[in-house]
């Protein structure tokens, strides 16, 4: 019986581990020292911090660096101010079959993928798109208006593509909220404001910072969006690996690079945590 | 003296139904008021009506003579104990404390020194620091109560929030709420279903049914005095028969039960001969005695066979069919005269009939 049982312990562990090795661990480790090495001639590496060193000094690869962390965050951001309000309505305010329509609603944007999705705001902010149609059509604009390739198209299409991954959280929290606790909020003399600062926020805190790590690491890892909404000034950091394994071949600086975006998100996460006085396994478990 | 809370002509409407039905009544300052009804009667709609949660269909609702209807919930002079207490979890004790008072804007300090006196007041000092979920049962109890009492309202109402404790402590907050509420010498207005609660409370009591108020007074007109049968009924326990008139004199009459037996008992409201009637003994009422002879007092006497008895200490009862073949509950004395009694016994019973109540039945 015991043996039986490790058998299977075994048996379930197994997929894990494989996993977690050869996809997770093992491809790191080989970027990892990849990135350490310089290519001195054809088939010829030398261990070196050479690759490090040229990120952080070229001012382009520092410039896009930072730029990516901080519209990653600020993408995610906007979509906690939107999805918030949303996720409140769907979790208090709504009541049976709205709630579940609602909630659908948010849902079947993501039945489709995220290369249509992102045509279709192409479709309706071009230069001969919808909206740019729309407005000639009503007097407010005498010419064809672009609104693509800017980083307010990138952010609309990030916030958009981030959007259930904060909605999800949120209203499995909001929902567990007890209505007295709110309503016991105002009787003792709260207001709307005073209520929502100390007494729904604090309580959908695990799920505003699940939400919140969930969207910003999306946003940091995405290239979909910022390649096909952004403008030429919109470059991300996963354009720039792209370019380095794919266009240049030289896997070396993209290794490189890969392992500062893991860092940063890895630091921001952390931080994160910190600021709000979490710790991962409260928020994850 | 102007009662601290007055409801007149209360009606409040969800689509088709009436949860509340025109209900008055006033509350005098410092006083226990509890409502007191069957779940759906409509009474926690009453309470969210004076809270300010909800909007009164018709009617006024005046605390200490001035009209709140157009005062919204946070600035009524009401505060509300909730049926689970709903503590703000993500605060300390102190902070669920202080928290009406913060709203208030008053100074750190102070607060700090009316949230000690309040947990000196309901006897729990020095746990400001400490969680929610570390309280027991009956401490979150009073911390509920220590909350909305620092902002001295003029109400405090109470929504059932002893249902969710144990028996043993509840009996213990029964008191310790009386106590409380002598020492804030507030007006609570408590709902409850549960009448002894209500009873053991409260100075003024209303029994609330279908959205109306059958009966207000204090628990002994309730018990001994009820007005409907429905107060009958619900307020403790009664045997009852339904039958018709034969006879009035005076107030004492005689009714034919169903099952026609005679039965002499005192008229509740006016009735007539062949008026549909029902009449409620209370079990406490009838008399258990060995031979006819001891029970020649009383108007009203049977024979009858113990087919069960109910042991519960103080409270027990035997439960006697009576030759017509109904069943009555009757207490059994705990004087040790009825110790040995068994199942099966045959039993003389009798009661008075200024203890037997006759209302008018259904026709």
């Amino acid at each position: 019986m015991r043996a039986e049982a490790r058998i299977g312990f075994i048996l379930l562990l197994t997929p894990l581990v494989l996993w977690l090795g050869l996809l997770i661990v093992i491809p790191h480790i080989d970027m990892l020292m990849i990135s350490l090495r310089e290519r001195i001639s054809f088939g010829v590496y030398e261990p070196s911090l050479m690759q490090y060193d040229k990120a952080l000094t070229e001012p382009l690869y520092l410039r896009t660096f930072w730029r990516t962390a901080v519209m990653s965050v600020l993408a995610t951001a906007i979509t906690l101010l939107i999805a918030f309000p949303v996720s409140y309505y769907i979790a208090k305010m709504a009541r049976g079959r709205l709630q579940q329509v609602l909630f659908m609603l948010c849902l079947i944007p993501f039945y489709v993928s995220e290369l249509v999705r992102t045509f279709g705001w192409m479709i309706l902010l071009r230069e001969t798109g919808l909206i740019s149609n729309l407005l000639q059509w009503a007097g407010l604009a005498d010419q064809p208006v672009e609104m693509l390739y800017n980083d307010a198209a990138m952010m609309v299409g990030l916030v958009y593509t981030s959007m259930l991954f904060m909605v999800v959280p949120l209203v499995t929290t909001l929902e567990s909220l007890d209505d007295s606790v709110v309503e016991a909020g105002y009787d003792l003399g709260g207001n709307g404001l005073s209520v929502l600062r100390e007494i729904i926020i604090p309580h959908a805190m695990p799920g505003i910072v699940s939400g919140c790590i969930v969207v910003f690491m999306l946003s940091l890892g995405n290239y979909l969006t910022p390649t096909m909404l952004g403008g030429k000034d919109s470059l991300w950091f996963t354009e720039m690996i792209y370019n380095q394994f794919i266009v240049r071949s030289n896997w070396e600086l993209g290794a490189a690079f890969g392992f500062m975006l893991l860092v940063l998100s890895s630091v921001i996460v952390w931080g994160m945590l910190r600021l709000t006085g979490r710790t991962l396994q409260e928020t994850m478990g | 003296m102007t009662p601290d809370l007055e409801c007149v002509d209360l009606v409040k409407r969800f689509g088709d139904t009436t949860a509340v039905n025109d209900v008055s009544f006033s509350v005098p300052p410092g006083s226990f008021f509890s409502i007191l009804g069957p779940s759906g009667c409509g009474k926690t709609t009453i309470m969210r009506m004076i809270a300010g949660f909800l909007e009164p269909t018709s009617g006024d609702i005046r605390i200490k003579g001035g009209t709140v209807l157009d005062t919204p919930p946070n600035k009524r002079p009401v505060n509300m104990v909730f049926q689970h207490l709903a503590l703000f979890p993500m605060m300390t004790i102190a902070d669920n404390i202080g928290y009406g008072l913060r709203r208030q804007c008053m100074a750190k300090a102070q607060i700090a020194r009316k949230v000690d006196e309040a947990l000196d007041r309901i006897g729990l000092p020095g746990i400001g620091a400490r969680k929610v979920d570390e309280l027991s049962g009956g401490q979150k109890q009073r911390v509920a109560i220590a909350r909305c009492m620092v902002l001295e309202p003029d109400v405090l109402l109470l929504d059932e929030p002893l249902g969710a404790l144990d028996l043993k402590l509840r009996e213990h907050m029964k008191i310790e709420l009386k106590a409380l509420q002598a020492a804030f010498d507030t007006t609570f207005v408590y709902i409850t279903h549960d009448q002894s609660e209500a009873l053991v409370m409260s100075d003024q009591i209303a029994v609330m049914n279908a959205g109306r108020f059958e009966q207000v007074g204090t628990g002994q007109d309730l018990y001994y005095r009820p007005d409907t049968p429905f107060v009958a009924g619900f307020i403790g326990e009664a045997n009852r028969w339904t039958g018709r008139i034969d006879r009035v004199e005076g107030a004492t009459l005689e009714m034919r039960t169903d099952t026609g037996l005679a039965m002499r008992a005192t008229a509740a409201q006016p009735l007539s001969k062949g008026d549909a009637a029902e009449i409620f003994v209370r079990p406490e009422a009838v008399h258990l005695a060995a031979n006819a002879e001891a029970l020649a007092q009383f108007e009203n006497r049977m024979r009858g066979r113990v087919t069960s008895l109910l042991f519960n200490g103080a409270a027990s009862r035997v439960l006697v069919q009576d030759d017509a073949g109904e069943t009555l509950e009757v207490t059994l004395p705990q004087t040790g005269e009825f110790a040995s009694l068994k199942r099966g016994d045959r039993v003389h019973i009798g009661w008075g009939a200024a203890q037997a109540m006759c209302f008018a039945g259904a026709a």
